[in-house]
């Protein structure tokens, strides 16, 4: 008893974690706990100030990120972590705004926030749990569902076309788009330590296995199962073209890191544009003076 | 505290509703709006987007309204003051995001210029429906405060009231404008810096051990922080204890409801105020608050030109509604009549708090103009004593 205390107590993660919190409200064999995993590894190994990471996640099983996490947190509405996030940054530059929100929750009722916050680019970095469903409502068809794909709403199979989730943010004006799953943990890893460093909008897509749910309605087996899939069907693929990068109904994955490029931000391009016009007059914004 | 003296345009202005209201928002210390494009209130935040990068602060317009009053909400646990103005429709959208400040207690302004509505309406003509929404627009249980102003005089003053009492209760505080008051152009004084008065957030002094986001302060107030100070707090808007964490049961929801209403309305009478005139010999008392009520007074002075006892009540605070005083006057008033450009809004409430002591008369309009005086005064006549009228 004493030895398991001591190995949870040296579990390198718990610092990052409200344990007072536990047990988490996922289901055995999810996928939201390990990227949680991951992000709390990226941050360890990112050594930024933690009192200034914040993490803002709107509604959903993964919308339960934010409370998990110790540092700053923010369970808003549902759809719109990205522009209370987007407030937050603009208000105090100096934080690291982190939106970690699943599918439904970013591109379904939240789609309009999220091409609008790459287009600005925004300084805010953008993970996406895609679990191909949405999970706290009981498994109802998603704009990441794929064609054929049961669900409560499709119960004849999803006749939506999916997103490509890659290409509406590389398109929309992302400058870090990759994808990885939950079974690529040191990628993933290394992907977010790559988002906290990079300036502007970035997003990550994870895919992760929803077994309750979307797995046992489509006879996919368990968490595990879904597993040997990610590890068998995924193709890292990096800097493919994004409109190449579909999502079919158990087929073929392509991960990797697709874009990595240069824009300037939001407040880099309003700081210039207002230094420029209004010269002496301007007294500085977004940060410096906003707060009281 | 004094206001930050950047903001305040010191002086005597000729400006219409909208500027006037975009000015006391500067003075009272918002460096932040975030907005979506809505007639009759987009010249707030023109005003703001020209005056706001000269003294520090900024806006930004959002992809709608959804998006703008939220993002209020990020900018104040950043630290901001801020603010969103929208008319009719955006008010709509942005129920959702009025119940997720009551609920996180996040002190923030929204401005609703009304139009005639429903839907899209009279997108350039006024109307006053918006008041009950206003007050049960989004889902739940909870509490706001809703000031009315009636000229740009009081767009300037009431919008710095309305940043005061949402620092103050830790509350969304909405400006009721409409669409004459916006647009109409009067003088506006605005005193100097060191003459406002401005209330500060109340940030805690307890060190992170010591501190629980959502523990009532005496008053029933939390205290707050700011997201980067250390807290590492969590804020959500589900039903949460005084962490701040989220409990799904019917005792954390009592608690936490409870608490949240108990704080505006146990200080109901503190916030609540009206103007009042010719109210103290009145037989007749005409309720009528905006742009409504200088039409009303209109209405007052001609019934006491024909020697009717009629004195007027304006709601400057609609809500928490002034419950003591509409009911002091019930005690001897002959009837009330209520003036709005709805079909019976704040009637409702003054039929409720008179209880059946006088009658209660309506005078509705649908909106898109004022109401003619002689309707008002035809309301009067019809409830005034037979020999008053005969005079």
């Amino acid at each position: 008893m004493t030895a398991r205390t001591d190995a949870v107590a040296a579990n390198p993660v718990e610092a990052f974690l409200r344990s007072d919190r536990m047990p988490h409200i996922w289901c055995p064999g999810c996928g939201i706990g390990t990227t949680v995993n991951c992000f709390a590894r990226a941050l360890l190994q990112a050594k930024l100030n933690l009192d200034r990471v914040v993490v803002v996640s709107g509604i959903g099983c993964t919308g339960r990120v934010a409370g998990y996490l110790e540092l700053d947190s923010f369970h808003t509405t549902h759809g719109r972590a990205i522009p209370f996030a987007t407030g937050l940054k603009l208000a105090n530059p100096e934080l690291t705004v982190v939106v970690y929100s699943g599918d439904g929750d970013l591109v379904g009722i939240g789609g309009n926030h999220f091409i609008h916050a790459a287009r600005r680019n925004v300084d805010l970095k953008v993970i996406c749990v895609n679990n191909f469903t949405y999970g706290m409502t009981g498994g109802q068809v998603a704009p990441t569902t794929p064609l054929g794909a049961l669900s409560t709403t499709t119960p004849y199979g999803c006749f939506e076309q999916p997103f490509n989730l890659p290409q509406l943010a590389e398109s929309s004006g992302a400058v870090y788009v990759a994808r990885w799953t939950s079974y690529h943990v040191r990628q993933l890893t290394h992907a977010f330590g790559e988002a906290l460093r990079k300036k502007g909008f970035s997003f990550i897509e994870i895919l992760s296995p929803c077994p309750t749910l979307y797995e046992r309605r489509n006879r996919l087996g368990d968490g595990l199962e879904m597993m040997k899939y990610f590890k068998e069907q995924s193709l890292v693929r990096h800097g493919a073209p994004t409109k190449e990068l579909g999502l079919t109904f158990q087929g073929p994955i392509a991960v990797g890191k697709f874009v990595d490029r240069e824009r300037p931000t939001f407040l880099e391009t309003l700081n210039q544009q207002l230094a420029r016009t209004l010269e002496a007059q301007y007294a500085g914004c977004a940060g410096e003076h906003v707060r009281d | 505290m004094k206001a930050d003296p950047a903001g305040v345009l010191t002086g005597t202005h000729f400006l219409d509703g909208d500027q006037a209201c975009c000015e006391g928002a500067l003075a009272a210390g918002c460096r932040f709006a975030a907005g979506y494009p809505i007639t009759p209130s987009t010249e707030i935040v023109e005003r703001f987007a020209q005056r706001a990068p000269q003294v520090g602060g900024m806006f930004i317009q959002m992809e709608d309204e959804l998006a703008a009053s939220i993002a209020i909400q990020g900018a104040v646990w950043a630290g901001a003051k801020a603010f969103t103005v929208t008319s009719g429709p955006g008010f709509s959208l942005m129920m959702e995001h009025i119940g997720f400040a009551a609920m996180t207690e996040t002190p923030c302004v929204v401005v609703d210029v009304q139009r005639g509505g429903p839907s899209t309406g009279l997108p350039t003509l006024p109307g006053q429906g918006d008041i009950m929404q206003a007050r049960w627009g989004s889902h739940g249980d909870y509490e706001i405060i809703a000031l009315v102003p009636s000229s740009p005089q009081e767009c300037f003053e009431l919008t710095l009231d309305a940043f005061n009492l949402a620092e103050r209760y830790r509350v969304p505080a909405l400006v009721l404008m409409d669409e004459c008051v916006g647009h109409m152009t009067e003088k506006v004084v605005i005193p100097p810096a060191q003459e406002i008065e401005i209330v500060p957030r109340r940030y805690t002094a307890r060190p992170p051990a010591d501190y629980q986001p959502f523990e009532p302060g005496p008053d029933g107030v939390p205290e707050m922080v700011r997201a980067g100070d250390g807290y590492r707090i969590h804020v959500t808007g589900m039903t949460h204890d005084q962490r701040g964490y989220p409990e799904v049961s019917a005792e954390a929801q009592q608690r936490l409801v409870e608490r949240l209403v108990a704080k505006i309305r146990g200080h109901a009478e503190r916030i609540a105020r009206v103007e009042e005139t010719w109210t103290q010999d009145a037989d007749i008392i005409v309720v009528a608050y905006g742009i409504t009520a200088r039409v009303a007074l209109r209405g007052v002075e001609m019934a006491r030109e024909r020697g009717v006892a009629a004195g007027l009540l304006r709601p400057v605070v609609v809500w928490p509604f002034p419950e003591k005083r509409v009911r002091e006057l019930a005690a001897r008033a002959r009837a009330f009549v209520v003036v709005e450009m709805n079909y019976g809004q704040v009637a409702l409430e003054v039929e409720r708090v008179v209880a059946g002591r006088a009658p209660t008369v309506l005078v509705p309009h649908a909106g898109g103009t004022v109401h003619p005086p002689e309707e008002i005064l035809a309301a009067i006549l019809a409830q005034a004593p037979a020999r008053e009228v005969a005079r």
